[in-house]
């Protein structure tokens, strides 16, 4: 199986030299990865070390920071995302999000879901855009506990069901890459578990690439894992190598507890 | 347990002494605040009080009886001009005034013509017009009394006029209803006929064009420094600038129009569109602080959210903080436009206090507004705007308050919760 090589034949996006600056400080110091196109990929490592930082250079929602710039190259489908031709906007309906604490708008369910879809004139009219609403919450494993209340506030659904719906609102576009940012930390263990099934149905239709602070999470959910360490890649290999067998004494250290 | 110091003694004397102190600290800021809050009440419950009963009497008149027989007069006015434009002219030319007067003097006695309003013709003619017939036969009208009659009627009669209201009342000639011409007339130097509705249409004007000019660029000023503006000098020195302007006193706001408005674009004096772009000034730097505020309270990781899906930066701004800032930003216009509803000050200087005797027919034409109505009114030396000038208080506090409570409205209307 391709996932199972540690190179990747056909990357779905690939990482060059990437330095992220905040201001004078920098972040991000020359990261090289390549994401695989139907793989897991997990990034974790301590408090700070720019995991997040990185993956939001991914989708350039650092481009929101005003102090914020990144240098090197990440290219979508060999494509430089940072090339002056690239439509941002564009770019963020092919690498969607999902964030770390649950941030559904507060309008309906089935307004949540819709709204991507909307705006980029996926859906030419109402009964296409109720099958793609459907077929984002099926995806997302919350049709049948929504089904019912779809002109229901989004608010209003627990932790765990608001994530899902953060994840269908971002499949609801068909996105190519889906980025998660934490997206169990605020979670009891139930939901957690919930999302991590999800996760596991959506590898192969998206390219995934996921943050975590933790590490059972981590090799759980994954196929390559990256370990970050002060704004540095330390390693970066098949999950099953990092977790049983690292080959750099920071990355052992870290996961066997004795920092981070 | 080691312990490096002496267990802590919490049932001594000593922290019994804290406890109770705390206690007793708690009680008095109790008091104080259940203090203020008596206090201000208090006030309002004066000030309305005082108000409604001094200016309820200001809606209401008294009418003397007078029986006229128009056709034992030597009055000729030929029905068939009735119809006409000119009517008004027509009727005044034949004489109804002295006509009127006269009837006054037979029907109350000597000098009865003091006793009714001066203006009190203009009541029976407007009635002729309504019904020609009435020129051939005897008709009883109720006019309305003259200012000093009305007041003596309110306040209890005293002196030799005293006497004769006195007299009336108990020959059942006097009588007193709703005072219909004050919410329909403008200024007047006839207390009898003074009205507020040429004020009021004035203040409406002058607020709709001030809400106009203020709104849409308080908005979008406030939506461009906070989503868009880069933050760099220029901006911190825009951002003191408006919270200086806010803080500006407004009379100086009255003097730029006066010169920007009035002298150097050439436009229509003491009209409602001066005195709208005067208060616009005004207001504008309130509405933009209120919803810079109101947007920078919508949380961040909605807008977030909204990019995360591809969003463009117009779209997450009226798709998303708009609407969620928009409680915030309605409340924050309509106390900015409650507040210059009352504002006199920069309008004095734009002309808006002269003595306007007609309603104001558009934003171009010489109007007033109802805190100057008040203040002229005040000013008057004649008694009965003692009366007008509560009342005209009233109506401008129910205006006031109805804008709040509108405020209140939206603000229950288009919150969300999240």
């Amino acid at each position: 199986m391709t996932q199972d090589d540690l190179t990747i034949a056909d990357p779905k996006m690939k990482a060059h030299g990437v330095n992220v600056f905040y201001g004078e400080k920098q972040a991000i110091n020359d990261v090289s990865i390549d994401v695989g196109t139907d793989l897991v990929t997990a990034f974790i490592g301590p408090s700070g070390c720019g995991k997040s930082t990185f993956l939001r250079s991914l989708n350039r929602m650092n481009d929101t920071v005003a102090s914020a710039r990144v240098t090197g190259q990440i290219e979508l489908d060999g494509e430089d995302i940072y090339a002056p031709s690239m439509d941002v906007v564009q770019l963020r309906a092919r690498v969607g999000m999902v964030f770390q604490k649950p941030n559904p708008f507060p309008k309906s369910i089935y307004d949540n879901v819709g709204y991507g879809p909307r705006i980029h004139g996926l859906a030419p009219n109402k009964a296409d855009l109720d099958v793609i609403v459907e077929r984002a919450l099926v995806r997302a494993g919350l049709w049948d506990e929504v089904k019912d209340r779809l002109l229901e506030s989004g608010t209003a659904l627990s932790g765990g069901q608001q994530q899902r719906l953060c994840i269908a609102r971002a499949i609801a576009v068909d996105p190519e890459v889906i980025l998660m940012d934490e997206p169990c930390s605020a979670l009891d263990p139930i939901a957690t578990a919930k999302i991590e099934e999800l996760i596991h149905e959506l590898r192969g239709k998206y390219a995934i690439v996921i943050v975590t602070h933790n590490m059972q999470q981590a090799a759980r959910v994954s196929q390559r894992t990256a370990f970050f360490h002060l704004g540095t890649l330390v390693e970066y290999g098949k999950t099953t190598d990092i977790f049983t067998n690292p080959k750099q004494e920071r990355t052992k250290d870290y996961i066997t507890g004795r920092y981070g | 347990m080691n312990r490096d110091t002496a267990p802590t003694d919490w049932k001594g004397t000593v922290m019994q002494k804290r406890i109770a102190g705390r206690y007793a600290a708690e009680r008095r800021f109790k008091l104080m605040g259940l203090g203020a809050v008596l206090l201000s009440g208090a006030f309002l419950a004066f000030l309305l009080f005082v108000m409604v009963g001094n200016g309820a009497r200001g809606f209401t008149y008294t009418h003397v009886t007078v029986p006229i027989d128009f056709k034992a007069m030597p009055l000729t006015i030929d029905p068939a001009r009735l119809g006409d434009a000119d009517a008004d002219q027509v009727i005044a030319n034949a004489g109804l005034a002295d006509i009127v007067a006269f009837a006054a003097d037979e029907a109350l006695g000597d000098g009865g013509a003091e006793l009714i309003s001066e203006n009190a013709w203009k009541e029976v003619r407007s009635e002729i017009k309504a019904d020609p017939e009435l020129l051939n036969g005897k008709t009883v009208f109720e006019l309305p009394a003259s200012s000093a009659v009305d007041i003596m009627a309110k306040d209890g009669a005293r002196g030799e006029l005293g006497a004769r209201v006195d007299a009336l009342e108990r020959d059942g000639k006097l009588g007193t209803g709703i005072h219909w011409p004050f919410f329909k007339n403008a200024d007047a130097t006839d207390p009898a006929v003074a009205g507020i509705w040429g004020a009021l249409k004035g203040s409406v004007l002058t607020i709709f064009i001030a809400f106009l000019i203020a709104f849409p660029t308080g908005v979008l000023a406030a939506l461009y420094l906070e989503e868009y503006a880069p933050k760099n000098r220029w901006t911190d020195l825009i951002e003191v600038s408006i919270n200086n302007l806010a803080a500006v006193p407004s009379i100086i706001f009255g003097l730029l129009a006066l010169a920007v408005f009035i002298n150097w674009f050439g436009l229509c004096q003491a009209s409602p569109l001066v005195g709208g772009l005067t208060l616009a000034l005004m207001t504008m730097p309130v509405i933009v602080i209120a919803s810079r505020n109101a947007i920078k309270s919508v949380p961040p990781s909605i807008r977030d959210a909204a990019l995360g899906v591809g969003a463009s930066p117009v779209q997450v701004v009226f798709h998303h903080v708009l609407p969620l800032a928009l409680p915030g930003i309605l409340t924050g216009t309509i106390i900015g436009m409650a507040r210059a509803l009352g504002e006199t000050a920069p309008l004095l200087l734009v002309g808006m206090r002269a003595f306007i005797g007609d309603v104001p027919g558009g934003i171009c034409s010489p109007s007033t507004v109802l805190p100057m109505q008040i203040f002229l009114w005040s000013d008057e030396v004649d008694r009965g705007f003692v009366e007008k000038t509560s009342a005209a208080i009233i109506v401008l506090l129910i205006v006031l308050l109805s804008m709040n409570a509108f405020a209140i409205y939206l603000r229950n209307k288009f919150e969300k919760r999240w």
